[in-house]
């Protein structure tokens, strides 16, 4: 079943990137949605079968991949119910987009690529999370960089989105220089890269170190402090989080998938597959706290301000994000891969329900172009807001709430009951997240549906309601965003937890999981008053009176403006990376290789040949007398040198 | 020396006799009888090649003929055949052309005939005075078909050229000649050998002098540099048919010839010939190369082709032996089919009632004439000698001759010559197959020419892989048969 869940998305791919021509656009299309939704049904199947039931686990060996002395991989695909869960997101939400490509991208002219692309980056993604080793993982991790950027870029013909995609995979590769020097890391240690082998042996190599460019570093922090610079990078985090908001010049379907609902997790199910190790390397753990937590927050604040609808759920994707690792790093794994798994609901759901609202206005992304959409499309309406509350975690503490409610709300408890350090910091950054993402979520609800019209009579005009091909795979998020959260909570952090995860990321009877089942009331309200306040106030802000925007930032400007700027990170990575290495490359390439290698070496030499050859040439005058003459000198040199060489003067 | 032996060189008499009786032919037969001529004289040479294999088939070893004034050995025939092979090769594409310009008369095979006699005296020539014999024959003949377009200023021009530096080439050779009987006491090439083998022959200034004059009027020949100032011009000036002609058997003869005196008369003075074919290697290639640059005129640049290519053969003549005189006729018997293919293409370059000789004219003919552009394409890469092509088997031979007998700068400087003349080789290949068509040649109908490119073309393309084994084997078995 594993093989069969993994392999249909790669045969989608073969079969419309090669023979996208032959099988024709609807071909295409119908092809890689079927193989994907099958795929995505054994998914399901699979995870009930799987899930709390460790004798179901099992590993299927493709083959062998790499034989070379010590180092042994194979192509192997792992199944408990970490991968479970992951497969079900996966799947799930990429059949759902597939679907839904079908009527988003009716317009386009290259459909058969699209969808092979779409496919490809299913694959990947499935290799990534069935791997059983750190390599084969790694294949996966690049596989879906390179569909990333290939989906980013699929518009080649704007500019912004082949350096969107370009900067996504630059950044990327910063992470991955990290996730591979990780590998390297835990072969010297480990002796091998597969994952049982690594766990069993934690704990004996607890307390070695190892040389880092020159210091004595503790080993397994070290290990897991490199693994997690892929993960941010991956995932997004803050340092090297600046490609996320680029990449939403992907098409719409693409950013729901790739860049909130699967990729971008890819980092977050790193640290939770690797929990055995992480849990022992304290530092790490806290590392990550800090900067997932630093994540949720800046993230956060930036979406406050950003005009452009997809940018705002951009930003607070990479928020939601900082809120999973901060739960990893409390050491709330569970909590972590729950909230990835609601999120990857509600998210996918914001994105294409966005994705719905700019199809109906002709590709406006500019929420100050929007507003007063609601009387004209009600469903995508209903759609949105069923995201916007589940991401803002709507619910009644102790009773009943939407999913993002109760995997929001586990999160920041268990930041509170952590006890590794920057656990209190996460808790404050947290809570201050949870305002904010309540109040641009009914900012974003609120410009784009209430209020007048600020859109052209001749857009207005042209409004609809999207499909019913790209509606029904927002019902199906839709009922995820709402039930996925009551339904699995139990599973996922409950009571049930221990048996349900059975040994696949690290548990405990008494973790911070079941601590912050018993954090005192308030930290308990304190989630959804934040969601409460944040909503009055985007009421007051856009409904009550809309001319207190304008003057805030104006009484402001210095914020707003460092805000708006997103705290002016591209612009100091340009100045402090960018600028220097251009200048370095212009350098050695002007200089080095223009002006040294070239001009001495190939443009001087032939500069020199043929200036050469001119001037041998007027030697060749046509004159008798003068060829006449070089040839007795010719004799005479001759007679000379051979002369003196015998020695016969 | 009681017994007239003939059997030796029973083809140089064919030639003798047939081309007298070709030109009494001619002369009574006028215009009636040219195509007897043009037949009969391109049968002659054939069937003196053929006669060369069926005399060393007559007996074993090196034969003797006029008293040890001639001689056969495997290397002559080799060289003989290979000199039969491209004198009618050459022959049989030239009529056409000389039609069309006018210029058919049945002096012009005879005179090809007389010349091929002169050639073949001379690689089986063993004394100095057989020597020259030989070459002034071959020479005159030269001369004469250089000016054949004779109210042509150009064509005038070329033989008159040839004709004046070739008479101070001659008299080089005359003087080393004579220095040489003057130190030696004799002009036989045993006899010379004998004396340079002797004690102090190294320090004998005037046998040195003399070996470095007679060089100096085959290297006029070969045009090696710096003796090779009249090649442009008479590359140029000449009818295409005779520069052709000049850049295939003739090349061949002397070349054999410079091997024959360095290796079989001065073979003990090999430190001082060396010495001489490093020169004129060296200068050839840099100079050949060089100005080959900057050359428009596909006949101007052939000639500059051939003087680098010629400094090629005499580096693998500088490596001296067995090898290098392997390497040497290997060389001669796979440039003559580059050099023949490449002037059949040029004698393909027709339009508007006229030859053009422009390189430019070349542009974009895969467009206008697809078969014709590949074949130049592959003549021109095997020229520049890119592997699998014939010409890279050549040069391959030549610089591991070098580089075996410790010269190995002068492989190197051969190997950047070979780097600078990819250029001008490739150059052309460019503006055959990415340029837009510049000139639209008429077809070609003449069958000759047509049978040249083919075989010339296949032969050099990486089909020479089949080919050029049993070519190396014949090369070496000739090499080893070195008479003297």
């Amino acid at each position: 079943m594993i093989e069969l869940i993994v392999f249909l998305p790669l045969a989608g791919f073969l079969a419309a990137g090669l023979a996208g021509q032959s099988l024709g656009d609807r071909g295409s299309m119908l092809l890689t949605s079927s193989f994907v939704t099958v795929s995505a049904l054994l998914s399901v199947a699979l995870f009930f079968e799987v899930s709390g039931n460790p004798d179901a686990f099992h590993t299927v060996t493709l083959g062998s991949w790499i034989q070379s002395g010590d180092l042994a991989i194979d192509w192997a695909l792992r199944v408990d119910t970490l991968t479970a869960v992951m497969l079900v997101v996966v799947n799930g939400v990429s059949a759902l987009v597939h679907w839904y490509s079908v009527g988003y991208m009716a317009h386009d002219p290259s459909k058969p690529r699209f969808f092979a692309y779409l496919s490809l980056f299913t694959f990947a993604m499935l290799m990534l999370v069935t791997a059983d080793n750190l390599v084969q993982m790694f294949f996966g991790w690049e596989g879906v960089g390179l569909a990333s950027y290939l989906l980013i870029g699929f518009w080649y013909q704007k500019p912004s989105a082949n350096a969107a995609s370009i900067k996504a995979f630059v950044v990327n590769r910063i992470g991955d220089f990290g996730y591979s020097l990780g590998i390297f890391a835990t072969f010297l240690l480990f002796g091998s890269v597969q994952f049982d082998t690594i766990f069993a042996n934690v704990d004996a190599v607890k307390g070695t170190t190892l040389d880092f460019v020159g210091y004595d570093v503790p080993a397994l922090t070290l290990v897991a402090l490199l693994l997690f610079v892929g993960a941010m990078g991956k995932s997004a985090q803050l340092i090297l989080h600046i490609w996320l908001p680029d990449a939403m010049e992907g098409p719409t379907p693409v950013s729901a998938l790739i860049h909130a609902a699967t990729m971008v997790t890819a980092g977050v199910f790193l640290v939770a597959r690797m929990s055995p190790l992480f849990e022992a390397a304290p530092d790490a753990l806290a590392v990550v706290t800090v900067i997932g937590a630093a994540t949720a927050f800046f993230a956060a604040t930036v979406g406050l301000v950003q005009n452009d609808i997809k940018r705002v759920i951009a930003y607070s994707t990479c928020s939601q994000l900082g809120y999973m690792f901060f739960a990893l790093g409390v050491g709330a794994y569970g909590a972590g891969i729950f909230h990835l798994f609601t999120h990857a609901f509600f998210k996918a759901l914001m994105f294409l329900s966005a994705g719905s609202v700019i199809h109906a206005l002709s590709d406006e992304q500019d929420m100050r172009q929007m507003g007063g959409l609601r009387p004209h499309l009600r469903t995508t309406w209903a759609l949105m807001l069923v995201g916007t509350l589940a991401l803002t975690g709507f619910g009644i503490p102790g009773l009943i709430g939407f999913s993002g409610f109760y995997s929001k709300d586990i999160v920041i408890e268990a930041a509170y009951a952590g006890e590794v350090g920057g656990s209190l910091f996460a808790f404050v950054m947290g809570v201050a997240a949870a305002f904010m993402t309540s109040f641009y979520s009914w900012r974003l609800m609120f410009m784009t549906f209430e209020n007048k019209p600020r859109a052209s009579k001749d857009v207005m005009s042209h409004i609809h309601e999207s499909p019913m091909v790209m509606l029904v795979p927002l019902f199906v998020l839709a009922g995820g965003a709402v039930f996925a959260g009551f339904a699995f909570q139990d599973w996922f952090v409950g009571d049930g937890r221990l048996a349900f995860w059975a040994g696949s990321i690290v548990q405990g009877e008494h973790d911070v999981v079941d601590k912050a089942h018993h954090v005192s009331k308030w930290v308990e309200w304190l989630p959804t008053a934040m969601m409460a306040l944040g909503l009055g106030a985007a009421w007051l802000f856009y409904i009550r009176s809309p001319q207190l925007p304008g003057q805030v930032a104006a009484s402001a400007k210095g914020l707003y403006q460092f805000l708006l700027n997103k705290w002016y990170f591209d612009e100091l990575y340009r100045a402090l990376i960018v600028r220097p290495i251009f200048a370095l490359g212009r350098l050695l390439w002007i200089g080095g290789d223009q002006k040294t290698i070239d001009g001495l070496g190939p443009d001087g030499v032939s500069r020199t040949l043929v200036a050469g050859a001119k001037r041998m040439r007027r030697v060749q005058s046509g004159y008798v007398y003068h060829y006449a003459f070089a040839m007795l000198i010719g004799v005479v040199i001759l007679v000379s040198y051979i002369a003196f060489y015998s020695g016969g003067f | 020396m009681a017994t007239l032996t003939v059997t030796p060189v029973v083809a140089e008499i064919l030639l003798a006799v047939g081309a007298m009786a070709l030109l009494l032919v001619g002369v009574y037969g006028g215009k009636r009888t040219l195509s007897t001529v043009w037949t009969g004289s391109v049968a002659l040479v054939v069937l003196a090649g053929a006669a060369v294999l069926w005399s060393s088939d007559q007996a074993p070893g090196v034969q003797e003929a006029f008293g040890g004034m001639l001689l056969l050995d495997g290397f002559a025939v080799f060289t003989k055949v290979l000199i039969a092979v491209g004198s009618a090769g050459v022959l049989v594409m030239s009529r056409g052309y000389l039609v069309k310009r006018d210029l058919d008369r049945f002096e012009y095979p005879v005179l090809a005939v007389l010349s091929t006699l002169g050639m073949f005296i001379m690689v089986s020539a063993t004394d100095m005075l057989t020597v020259y014999v030989g070459l002034e024959l071959q020479s005159l003949a030269l001369y004469v078909l250089a000016a054949f377009a004779r109210d042509r200023a150009r064509s005038t021009e070329a033989g008159l050229k040839y004709f004046v530096l070739g008479a101070l080439s001659s008299g080089m050779l005359l003087y080393g000649i004579s220095l040489v009987y003057g130190f030696a006491g004799s002009t036989a090439f045993t006899d010379i050998a004998a004396i340079a083998a002797g004690d102090g022959a190294a320090g004998n200034i005037g046998l040195i002098v003399g070996l470095v004059f007679v060089l100096a009027g085959l290297a006029f020949k070969i045009s090696a540099v710096p003796f090779h100032m009249w090649t442009p011009d008479v590359y140029e000036g000449a009818p295409t048919s005779v520069t052709a002609f000049f850049s295939a058997a003739p090349k061949v003869a002397s070349m054999a010839l410079f091997v024959r005196i360095a290796m079989g008369a001065f073979d003990d003075m090999i430190d001082q010939w060396q010495q001489v074919a490093i020169f004129l290697a060296v200068a050839s290639m840099v100079v050949g190369t060089g100005l080959a640059l900057v050359q428009t005129n596909i006949k101007r640049l052939l000639a500059y082709s051939s003087i680098t290519h010629v400094g090629y053969v005499l580096a693998a003549l500088a490596a001296g032996g067995e090898a290098g005189r392997e390497a040497v006729i290997y060389y001669m018997a796979i440039y003559i089919t580059m050099t023949a293919g490449a002037f059949a293409v040029v004698l393909c370059m027709r339009q508007d009632e006229k030859y053009s000789e422009d390189i430019a004219d070349l542009a974009g003919l895969v467009k206008t004439r697809p078969a014709l552009a590949v074949a130049m394409g592959i003549l021109m890469i095997s020229l520049l000698g890119f592997p699998p092509f014939l010409g890279f088997w050549a040069k391959y031979t030549a610089f591991l001759a070098v580089v075996d007998a410790g010269l190995v700068w002068l492989a190197v400087i051969g190997m950047i010559a070979s780097v600078v003349g990819g250029y001008y080789y490739l150059r052309v290949v460019k503006l055959m197959f990415f340029d837009e068509p510049a000139a639209s040649f008429e077809p070609q109908r003449d069958r000759g020419v047509k049978g040249v490119i083919l075989t010339t073309a296949v032969a050099n393309s990486p089909l020479s892989l089949l080919l050029f084994g049993p070519l190396n084997t014949a090369a070496a078995n000739a090499s080893r048969a070195f008479g003297l």
